[in-house]
């Protein structure tokens, strides 16, 4: 399978970018901390398709200069992206972060994206204003955000040890760019609520039934605002229930996607 | 060599330390009495109003949502003490520019304060320590860059006489105009802390700013000190820069009795805080998150905590004894770190109840001061060609 990473200029910033596969093309708009990016969910779906896979500002290699404060922000360099690549239209999948910035995407052209597939995003409040809609992952420790994220949390553990000091720094790097972009307000851009009505495109909301973090209730208030989105749960699965449940994740995907 | 009191005007009275998570942050409130919190202060601030008349000079901070210090705003407890003493120097260390939001509110302050005590007072600033965030729901991925564009309009507030324009990165104004001035010409003396960074402490010795560190063993403290002086000058202003640190200190008739105070004081240490409040995301650089994902990271406090008394006595962190004890641990450190200006004492921490924090910093004041008083202040470089 071709497998191909590059540095793009965008826009005055150097984004790193990941081709992979070959067919109709996707964009794959990772979680906030990439995990998609060594999985072999990824492969799987680059069987049928030309995976387009950047690393936001401030993550992987990509650069964050300081102008970029938010993920309203990231989806003008996505959009930059797809421009500089001569695609007018293409479907996303969008996990977590990348799921809010696909969101944030969808709203600012009604024509980008011809399918949107977004699983357990963050991006939209719902609730009031002493309500938690997403756990507070920097005010908890970390042992319970472990058991809030994952049905199974051994598929969540990481092995620092045996990696890179390059390994190590993009992963020291996506928690500080994440906290960055997305500490206040916190994992939501309060205008994004009022702008859902101008998404369009076929929308399929996957959420993990386990997900401790938005809660599968919230998931289904986030579809409710989004005018013809269906909603699908995953069981046995926490707040990435394609890494936990790949195969039922697929499945999903692909009859959605085509 | 100047030596200030100092305590963060704890609430110690808690259930047993370990039943406890953590003493910062999210510690519910319902172990706070206000009966014995009134209690507390009244008490701490007789205790500044005590090192003012034994002629040491005062320094006060603040923290917030925390059980180690009840002083959540410094320029209050700063306030009182300008207009219950008349002598020595108060120093505000710091002002939490950074998560405060507001640095013409703190230039008002400042001023106000300044006013009151004519030209009495110091003004640092501090980035805050990694607790502090979450309070403030600061983003802790710039709180150095917010941190110096405070100070900078803040100075400009203090030294402008004329309305102006400020559109920075993290504050707009678009008239400031500072009522009233600072008593003191052109402002008071700042004073900035730091525990790593050897770049910010250049940049501060580069301003004519005092620089501070705290509890760190005289090796640290002589690296940060050896920056400092790489790029200190006299930049003419009010202090005139130098180096501070602070030490816990505890000053007795016997060296038994000295050891017991001592021991009451690393209640401070112990202050215990969840790990996610020690080092939120992007508070301290990539390189060292990369070592803390390697397991060879962790903060000040959490080296300092497990040490016993004697190795923290060795190391300079705690300062105790008899008078001439305690002078000779002094001028031990200073020679160690290659001398300093500011000896800034955490005099009561923990339980250490009045009459006996009296008792030390009357003995320090009268037995210990008298020898370490005339230790030489820090030479700028070329204080000429800054003065030109």
């Amino acid at each position: 399978m071709s497998r191909e990473t590059s540095m793009l200029k965008l826009n005055g910033l150097e984004l790193e970018v990941q081709r992979r596969g070959s067919g109709s093309p996707l964009l794959i708009l990772t979680n906030e901390e990439e995990l998609e990016l060594d999985s072999p969910l990824l492969d799987r779906l680059a069987d049928k398709h030309e995976l387009i896979i950047p690393s936001a500002p401030g993550f992987g290699h990509s650069e964050r200069p300081e102008w970029i404060s938010n993920p309203d922000d990231i989806a003008y360099i996505y959009m930059d992206l797809l421009d500089h690549l001569g695609i007018r239209t293409i479907s996303v999948i969008g996990f977590s972060l990348g799921g809010w910035i696909a969101l944030e995407m969808a709203t600012k052209s009604h024509t980008l994206f011809s399918k949107i597939l977004l699983v357990d995003p963050y991006g939209v409040k719902t609730g009031g204003v002493t309500d938690r809609d997403f756990q507070d992952i920097w005010t908890l420790h970390p042992n319970k955000v472990a058991a809030l994220k994952w049905h199974d949390q051994s598929k969540g553990k990481r092995d620092y040890a045996s990696m890179s000091d390059d390994q190590l720094s993009i992963v020291a790097r996506n928690i500080e760019s994440f906290a960055r972009f997305c500490w206040e307000p916190y994992l939501h851009n309060p205008k994004l609520r009022k702008r859902l009505n101008r998404i369009h495109a076929p929308t399929l909301i996957v959420w993990g039934e386990n997900d401790g973090i938005a809660t599968p209730a919230y998931g289904k208030s986030l579809a409710a605002l989004i005018k013809g989105s269906r909603f699908e749960t995953i069981a046995s699965a926490g707040h990435f229930p394609h890494l936990e449940q790949p195969d039922h994740f697929l499945a999903l995907a692909n009859s959605f996607i085509g | 060599m100047f030596a200030w009191h100092f305590t963060e005007m704890p609430y110690p009275h808690l259930p047993p330390l370990d039943t406890l998570s953590t003493m910062r942050v999210s510690l519910p409130n319902s172990h706070y009495d206000p009966k014995i919190g009134a209690d507390l202060y009244n008490r701490y601030l007789d205790e500044y109003v005590i090192a003012s008349e034994l002629g040491l000079n005062l320094l006060l901070n603040e923290h917030h949502q925390t059980a180690t210090c009840l002083d959540v705003a410094a320029p209050l407890s700063a306030a009182i003490v300008a207009r219950q003493t008349s002598q020595g120097r108060i120093c505000i260390l710091g002002n939490p520019v950074a998560n405060r939001n507001d640095p013409i509110r703190i230039a008002e302050e400042m001023a106000m304060i300044d006013n009151i005590c004519r030209g009495r007072l110091d003004v640092g600033f501090v980035r805050g320590v990694p607790y502090e965030i979450f309070a403030a729901n600061t983003n802790p991925t710039q709180t150095v860059e917010k941190l110096w564009e405070g100070i900078d309009l803040t100075v400009m507030a203090w030294t402008s006489q004329e309305p102006f324009n400020f559109e920075g990165r993290f504050t707009h104004r678009r008239m400031v105009n500072l009522w009233p001035r600072p008593y003191q010409t052109p402002h008071p003396a700042i004073w900035i802390t730091g525990s790593s960074d050897l770049e910010s402490i250049k940049k501060a010795a580069g301003r004519g700013y005092v620089f501070a560190t705290f509890l760190q063993p005289y090796d640290k403290v002589k690296a940060m000190f050896d920056a400092y002086r790489s790029n200190y000058h006299d930049c003419g202003l009010p202090g005139g820069g130098g180096m501070a640190y602070m030490p816990l200190v505890y000053t007795a008739e016997t060296e038994e009795e000295a050891e017991a105070g001592a021991k009451e004081l690393t209640w401070y240490l112990a202050a215990k805080a969840e790990p996610q409040y020690r080092n939120p995301p992007g508070y301290v650089p990539v390189s060292f998150n990369v070592n803390a994902l390697r397991g060879t990271y962790s903060g000040r406090t959490d080296a300092m905590r497990a040490q016993s008394l004697e190795f923290l006595k060795e190391q300079g962190v705690m300062i105790y004894g008899t008078p001439d004890s305690v002078a000779k641990q002094i001028k031990r450190f200073y020679d160690l770190v290659g001398g300093f200006d500011h000896l800034l004492m955490m005099q009561q921490a923990g339980s250490l109840d009045h009459a006996r924090t009296v008792k030390s910093m009357t003995m320090f004041a009268r037995e210990v001061y008298p020898q370490i008083k005339d230790l030489p202040r820090s030479q700028p470089l070329n204080a000429k060609a800054a003065a030109e």
